[in-house]
């Protein structure tokens, strides 16, 4: 075989950067093989578990065992609680830190990453050494009558801690790289704070902020760690759909916890494809992310 | 309506971007504050539009203290560098915002944008977006924004910046010709001393955070208060000597100057534009001996870049064509430069104790 250094500029696709073909098929073989075998595979053994006796029994599996349906009720109002707090909270830091320079703004900046970094386990302790009833507010809490570990809001912060980063990290590029100005002439035009954020600032961020959302809300669902801690793994109250997977399974009940894994992994496969549309479709548009004006 | 700014001053960490100035703009006049970068021209600009805040000082719309006053409320109309248009509406849109957001009925919003797309001559055009615009027609997007809402005064941060240079004269002339019709105050910002020439009534020039000279443009470059000022309006031949009862010495070079008629010699640098340079054949006791380096016509001039062996000077000489004619100048040939005027400024003497 003839092996040129470049400057044959033949259109044959795979010899342009004149790698030898050896070398090329182990590095695109051997990249099939481990997302094949870490994430294919693993993937559809799910859904092979779940209807191994076929969609009625997946369904009946879902439907009439109690604890399991308040599961999946529970991840579906726990995720979107945490996913509202952080876009929230995203929109506010991203604001605050694109659009101000102060004392303690790349400090701000760092501790943004910080769930990213700590242990989802660290975190539940965290909480758990806070708002237990032998933590820091704990007395006080319980003289409040309210109940934060072992109960819903527990899980909503647990939640809420690990997801953080992800709409403000989404966001904050996205507004240092649009700057101020279009802001700053709204203002001069006469517009009010929230003229500015309606009419202005969401209209230029909204794709950026759509997709922080549903990476923070995929990501919320499958939560585990930080949430087993605070749970108390009470069936029937403060189980999630992760919880729930691993609660079935430890009980030796197979098809029960493949049927509530198949539902998460399709949850986590329908916000993937609606992030993944978003993307092919904001690329094809010519004006919300180009920084020419 | 007359902007007055009275001992201003803005920080920004160890930058003293704007230190202590004091401004007056007249009513109806054309402004321009023209500087080098860093020299607090566009803090200025942008502490008038309320878009920036004063550590000290006071900003008087007439005789209104505004000084507190938010951006929305002062009645200003801003254009940026940039444009700054709203990438997501259209041009229409744009145009409309100002009147939008104070709740306009929308039959006078329409009316008012097609007529200010007909004053900015981009009748047609309202239903592009601002990528599908040309750069002088973005920020004439832009001006015809600020202008919808009919502002007390039109600000403009280096307005034509970013634009070709055929673009940019022919809207410096559009411009002029908007104010002289209008008679909204107007102040824009700029580096370039043609265009703040060109324009404005009024040249402000600034640097370091402060107001070297203010007056008309025909005052400031035949009066320069500062050698700053000198030096900024650019292409100034510069000699450094001494002065001495009257008498001004570079080199050669003598002239008379009343500025200074104490005995005690003095360190002075005199500017010297290059019109107000003479080039002779013949040799004279006070004239420069130097070497053409290159003479370039430049329409009913020739440009003439010389060389003073003797003290390592460059000169730019502007020879009118009639005398260039006459004395059939060529590169490497022995010529002598002298001045026919001359600005000298006398540094503050340093004391040694």
């Amino acid at each position: 075989m003839h092996v040129s250094g470049g400057g044959t500029n033949s259109g044959r696709g795979l010899r342009v950067n004149g790698d030898p073909l050896w070398l090329r098929l182990l590095l695109i073989g051997s990249a099939i093989t481990i997302t094949g075998v870490l994430i294919v595979i693993p993937v559809v053994y799910v859904f092979v578990q779940a209807f191994a006796d076929g969609p009625g029994a997946w369904w009946s599996q879902l439907t009439e065992d109690a604890d399991t349906r308040h599961a999946v009720l529970l991840t579906l109002s726990v995720a979107p609680a945490a996913v509202l707090a952080n876009t929230i909270f995203g929109l506010a830091a991203a604001w605050t830190l694109t659009r101000f320079r102060f004392r303690g703004r790349l400090l701000l900046l760092t501790l943004l990453d910080l769930p990213f970094a700590v242990s989802p386990v660290v975190a539940g302790l965290c909480i758990l050494l806070i708002y237990g009833s032998q933590g820091w507010l704990g007395p006080w809490l319980k003289q409040a009558g309210v109940q934060v570990v072992f109960a819903s809001p527990g899980l909503f912060l647990a939640t809420t801690f690990v997801t953080l980063p992800f709409v403000a990290r989404e966001l904050i590029p996205l507004m240092e790289s649009l700057g101020a100005d279009e802001e700053l002439a709204a203002v001069s035009l006469g517009a009010g704070p929230w003229q500015l954020f309606w009419r202005v600032t969401l209209p230029n961020i909204r794709w950026g902020l759509l997709f922080g959302v549903i990476q923070c809300h995929a990501r919320a669902m499958g939560e585990f760690g930080a949430v087993k801690v605070v749970s108390g793994g009470i069936s029937g109250q403060t189980d999630t759909m992760p919880l729930r997977v691993e609660k079935l399974f430890q009980e030796y009940n197979n098809p029960g916890s493949y049927a509530v894994a198949s539902v998460l992994t399709l949850m986590a496969l329908a916000t993937l494809t609606a992030a993944w549309a978003l993307e092919h479709w904001t690329n094809r548009r010519p004006t919300p992310s180009g920084k020419e004006l | 309506m007359s902007i007055t700014i009275a001992g201003v001053s803005r920080r920004f960490g160890n930058f003293q971007a704007l230190s202590g100035v004091n401004l007056q703009v007249p009513a109806g006049s054309l402004t321009a504050l023209l500087g080098p970068s860093g020299s607090g021209k566009t803090t200025l600009l942008r502490i008038i539009a309320g878009l920036e805040s004063a550590d000290s000082g006071q900003v008087l719309f007439d005789d209104r203290d505004v000084t507190q006053l938010a951006a929305r409320e002062r009645g200003v109309g801003f254009v940026f560098q940039h444009y700054a248009l709203f990438r997501h509406m259209t041009v229409a849109e744009n145009i409309a915002f100002g009147l939008r957001v104070r709740k306009s009925p929308a039959a006078d919003v329409n009316q008012r944008v097609q007529e200010l797309l007909r004053l900015v001559r981009l009748e047609g055009l309202g239903q592009r977006l601002p990528t599908e615009l040309s750069g002088g027609q973005r920020q004439r997007v832009a001006l015809a924004r600020a202008l919808a809402v009919r502002p007390q005064m039109l600000l403009l941060d280096e307005p034509f910046g970013a634009l070709d240079a055929r673009v940019r004269q022919e809207l410096r002339g559009w411009l002029r010709r908007l104010h002289q019709e209008m008679h909204v105050t107007t102040v824009f910002v700029t580096h370039d001393q043609e265009e703040a020439f060109e324009m404005a009534d009024q040249v402000v020039v600034m640097n370091q955070g402060r107001i070297e000279q203010t007056g008309s443009p025909q005052q400031v470059f035949d009066h320069p208060a500062t050698s700053f000022v000198m030096d900024f309006l650019g292409n100034v031949n510069v000699f450094h000597g001494r002065v001495t009862a009257g008498q001004l010495e570079a080199g050669p070079i003598r002239m008379a100057w009343s500025g200074y008629t104490q005995d005690e010699p003095r360190n002075a640098t005199a500017y010297v534009r290059p019109h107000e340079l003479e080039i002779d054949r013949h040799a004279e006791a006070t004239a420069l001996q130097a070497t053409i380096l290159q003479a370039t016509p430049a329409g009913s001039l020739l440009r003439v870049r010389l060389l003073a062996e003797g003290y390592g000077v460059e000169l730019n000489v502007d020879v009118v064509r009639e005398r260039a004619d006459q004395l059939q100048l060529r590169p490497g040939e022995q010529v002598f430069v002298r001045p026919k005027t001359a600005r000298v400024f006398m540094p503050e003497p340093e004391y040694v104790i």
